[in-house]
This record gives C-alpha cells, structure tokens and sequence, in this order.
C-alpha cells in the first residue's frame, strides 16, 4: 500500500496494515528472553533488566526459566564443551519461531578463553545465530542495541515467499544435532549444516621460486 | 558413557517394599536460581532432601592451564574472569602473590587505591548478593533492583577509574595501573556517604520481615566446628561464629591502620548469613571513610618494577586476600621463566560449596535455593 495514502487514511481515523506488518509488530515487541545465564555475560544481561537500563521498555522483560515459554535465547558467556550439548537441547526445546542473541566473545568464537582445551569456539556450531554481540562482556546497552536490531530483523521478515522467515519454511529445521560430550571432543564437533570452518586459500609457490629466498 | 551425560544413580534401585519412594530430581544446569551453570542431584522423600550430589564443572575454562603458558601479567585479565563479580579482589590476590613472588613492594598511594577498590567490590557484592538470595525465596524484582541500582553507582565509578565496568585489570605487579581522574574522590566519598542510607532502606526491607523469618532462621544450619574442619572461610565461617577474617589475620595490604570490627554470627543458619553481610557492608563503608579521607598523594606503581619481560627468580609463594567471598588464594611455583611453572587458585566459593548437602539434608527443597543462595557462588570461581 502507498505510504502516503496510509498516512492520510490514519488522520481520518482509519488503520490500514498488512498481515505480515500486523505480525510482525507483535512478534518483535513481545520477546520472552529464557532466563539462562553461562558466565560473567549473565550480570550485564542482568543489569541490562534493572532499573538503570530497564530492557522492559522494549518488551523484553519477560524472563522465562523454562525454554517452552522462552523465544529468545540469549547465550550469554562461555560455552564449555560440557555445557554445548545442554544448550543445543534447550534451544531444541524452545517453540517457533525462536531467536538466537550470541552476547560476548566467548559466545561468538571462544573469547579470551578459545585456546582452552575444554572451551566450544563459538555456539554458532551447532545453532544458528541471529545477532551477535562484541565485547567481554558487552555493556548493558550493546544488549539492547542487539535487541533493537533484532526488532529490525524481525519486522522485515516475510510470511510467504522464497525468502521467508526460517521458521515458516517447513523444510527448514527447528531442532539440531544435540552434541555428545566424547572421550576428546564433541562428537560431532560442529553441525556442518549450520557451520562449516572458513575455507583457507593456499596457494603454493611455483617450482622454480622454490628456494629463490 | 562419559560422566557429563551420564544420569547419576544417587538412588538404589526400587525394592519391593513400597515403604517409600524417592524422587530423584536434576537441579541444573539451566535452573533461574543456581547462580549460573551448576547442578544439583537431590534424592527427595517427599519434599525432604535426603541426599544431595553437586555436579561441577559446566563452566570450567581452564583458567590454570592457561595461565602456565601465558607470561606473569598475561593472567591478570584472566583473574578477572575468576570471580566475576568482584574482579578487582581477584586482581590484587594475584598481584600479592606475585609480589611475595618476586618481593615487590607496593607505594602507599597504590595500597590506598587497592583498598577503595576491594571495599567498594564488596560492598556491590554483598548487595546483589542478598538481592540474589531474595529472589531466589520469591521476592522477585525488588530487593535485586534495588541493589543493583546501588551497584550501577558503584560501577560508575569502576568504570571511571579502570575504564570497565566489570573487567577492571586495574592491579599491576608493584602497584596499580592507572591513578584516578579529576574528581573521582570527591564522587566515590558521594557514593560512599549515601550508601548507609541505603543500608537503612535495605534493612527496613527485610531484617524484621517475617517471611525472610520463616524461611531462613534455622536454615541450613553449619556448625562452627564443621566449618574450620571444611575449610571454609569468608563470610559462611565468621556466620558460623569464627572468628577469622583475614583482612584481620594476615594485615596484607595496609589493613592494619583501619579500624574496623568483624562482625560475627551466632547461629551459622542463613539468615545469620544474610545479616553477617549486611553488617560487613557498614563495616566496608567504616573502612572506605577513612581509606578516603587518608589517601596520600605519591607514585601508585614502584618505579623498579619491570612490568616487560617480567620474570621472577625461582621459588614459590603463595598470596591470599579476604575476597567478598571467602579466602582467595593464587598459589605460583616459578622456574625463573617469563610464565609460571604451576599456578594454582583457591576458589572459596568452591570449598564453601563442599558443606552444601550437609547444610541441606533434611530440609526442604525450596529450601535448598536459599541454602544455595546463602553460600555465595560464582561459577567462573568454582570451575574456573
């Protein structure tokens, strides 16, 4: 619909939207974080509830410890390879559509802990991740800057089409390989639909340089 | 089948007598109340614990390991990541160790610094603590709003001084890292005048309240004589009613100039926990008032310490703080290299989790999230 005609239809007192707008606004203004905590990430995205910074004011308050009534999974601190396979399972258990926030550089790729032999590098391995927050930890207000893109991301989504929101695509998957937790790693170490380790260009150095330095 | 997936058995197999059966339930990892990722196996008759079995290591990031092979100073901004929520008494129990490692002496101004900066950490932990403990009883909201609105202050002023709000690195070997801006004094003695003022706010709140009452007196009770033998320190032990404070025992730092009391409890059940705290933090607030009225001018880092290519000589030693939490203790072993040959910490949240089925056998379960509550944990602390 024209902007523009919308715009006059709502000063005559007439409310003219889409579907797809319609839900979209509930969708993106009513996100029901789980009440997760891993590591030092957990005290800011508590701070960023308190008072000081109140993330209520975008709808978001609404923690849930129970993932069946969550759908925004904040995964806020380091991943050991002893926790990966609990987290997967608790996204699985959370229902459509849900949202991923990766907060903090242990969430994202290992953080100051990657060379840990026990650390996961990065729960997009094994989830898929719709925002990602730098920072160790992140302030209060990176979270709610990544909420409000998220808010963006959300309303831009579409019901139908080929480029339509995951969760409404019936191929696409809503539950992932859970981890097991094996005798020297995670077995698989990543879901290679979701994730696979960055192609390296190699090139090597033609025969006759070999040995010119 | 590895231990992490693996179901522990607490319970026998059922017999044919149906005298009772037992309930076995897994608390944790993913719990709104265990204070990050920590499980608990607790065998149930009823609504009674009959035994508790505490899982571990869901957050273990190989702190140790990675300090061997990280240089002296590399570790620093690990400590940090300890205890999480007082990260600058994590850096000073290292920062002594090392100094008692390789004998360095710290300037007046630097110790000042490091005693405003460990009082106010205990005074933000202390808060969120027993706002942590009231919502994990049911008072959700208050009480953690509350203090962490105090603690917001508090971070300000961290954050002023360090440049982050929880991640500090403030301690170096020999002294501090950076000396405080224009003004901070005047805003930390604002901060630290109000703060009894909140005190009284947060004691109208709860002390007399009779559901705190109920739920918490004779509450996972800890014997004095349980928890010398436990090991176990901070404010759990002077709760219990010993008296040991190592701010008090050690004089590290320049403790011994304040005059401060050590506030002691009776019963060692949760709410004398929950009270010992809050006397600790006007006793915090004592100690600040004078650290600030006091502080010196000078240097804040010893000029012959050399922070590049730090390597101390061969020998062990080993630094203890009184943390908000307990005996904070690194443990080094130098080969004269530029990264320690062992390195070791003693977690108190970790040793004052040992006595946790014995202070919750026979009672409730709803109980066992306040017993929980009142150790005080972190679980960057106990996994490291």
């Amino acid at each position: 619909m024209d902007e523009q005609l919308k715009s006059e239809l709502s000063k005559q007192g007439i409310f003219a939207t889409s579907l797809q707008e319609l839900y979209n606004w509930g969708r993106k203004n009513s996100l029901w974080p789980l009440n997760f905590g891993l590591a030092c990430c957990a005290i800011e995205m508590i701070a960023a509830t308190m008072a000081r910074y109140d993330m209520a004011r975008f709808g978001a308050e609404v923690f849930r410890p129970s993932p069946r009534q969550a759908d925004l999974m904040i995964v806020a601190g380091t991943i050991t390879k002893k926790m990966a396979p609990q987290i997967v399972r608790l996204y699985n258990q959370m229902p459509e559509p849900k949202y991923v926030i990766s907060m903090g550089a242990c969430a994202i790729s290992g953080g100051p802990f990657k060379q840990g032999y026990n650390v996961l590098k990065g729960i997009d391995r094994y989830i898929p991740v719709d925002v990602y927050i730098p920072g160790c930890p992140p302030r209060p207000e990176a979270l709610i800057d990544a909420l409000m893109f998220l808010q963006k991301k959300i309303d831009s989504q579409q019901l139908t089409g080929a480029d339509r929101a995951r969760h409404l695509d019936p191929d696409a998957p809503s539950e992932f390989i859970v981890p097991q937790f094996g005798a020297h790693d995670l077995e698989p170490p990543q879901n290679p639909e979701i994730w696979r380790p960055p192609l390296v260009e190699i090139s090597l150095a033609e025969k006759n340089d070999a040995g010119s330095d | 089948m590895s231990t992490a997936t693996e179901a522990v058995r607490l319970i026998p197999k059922p017999t044919d007598s149906h005298e009772c059966q037992l309930l076995e339930v897994s608390m944790g990892p993913q719990h709104p109340s265990t204070h990050g990722v920590f499980r608990m196996d607790v065998a149930l008759d009823g609504e009674r614990v009959v035994k508790l079995k505490p899982v571990f290591g869901y957050l273990h990031r190989n702190h140790e390991k990675i300090a061997e092979t990280e240089s002296y100073l590399g570790s620093m901004p690990y400590t940090d990541r300890l205890d999480y929520m007082c990260s600058l008494t994590s850096n000073w129990a290292y920062a002594l160790a090392v100094e008692k490692l390789a004998g360095i002496q710290v300037p007046e101004r630097a110790e000042y610094l490091r005693v405003i900066t460990a009082e106010l950490t205990r005074l933000q932990n202390h808060a969120s603590l027993i706002g942590f403990l009231l919502q994990d009883m049911g008072a959700s909201g208050t009480p953690l709003m509350y203090a962490f609105r105090e603690r917001e202050k508090i971070l300000d002023l961290f954050e002023a001084l360090t440049g982050a709000r929880m991640m500090c690195n403030y301690m170096r070997f020999g002294g501090c890292r950076v000396d405080m801006p224009a003004g901070w004094l005047q805003q930390a003695q604002k901060v630290v005048d109000a703060f009894p003022r909140f005190l009284d706010e947060y004691e109208q709140l709860f002390t007399e309240n009779e559901i705190l009452m109920a739920r918490t007196q004779g509450v996972g009770v800890l014997s004095g004589e349980l928890a010398v033998n436990a090991g176990i320190t901070g404010p759990m032990l002077r709760a219990s009613g010993v008296n040991y404070d190592i701010r008090k025992v050690d004089k590290y730092g320049i403790y011994e100039r304040f005059a401060f009391r050590v506030p002691l409890g009776d019963h060692g059940d949760v709410y004398d926990r929950y009270m010992l705290r809050m006397l600790e933090m006007r006793e915090s607030v004592k100690i600040l008032q004078q650290a600030l009225r006091d502080i010196p001018p000078g240097p804040i880092m010893d000029p012959k310490t050399k922070i590049r290519g730090f390597r101390p000589k061969a020998g062990e030693a080993y630094g203890r703080t009184e943390s908000p939490k307990g005996e904070l203790g690194f443990y080094l072993i130098s080969d004269g290299s530029s990264n320690p040959y062992r390195y070791r910490v003693r977690p108190p949240s970790l040793v004052n989790l040992t006595v946790l089925e014995g202070m919750c056998l026979g009672q409730n379960v709803a109980d066992v999230m306040a017993i929980l509550g009142s150790v005080d944990i972190v679980m960057g602390e106990v996994d490291r």
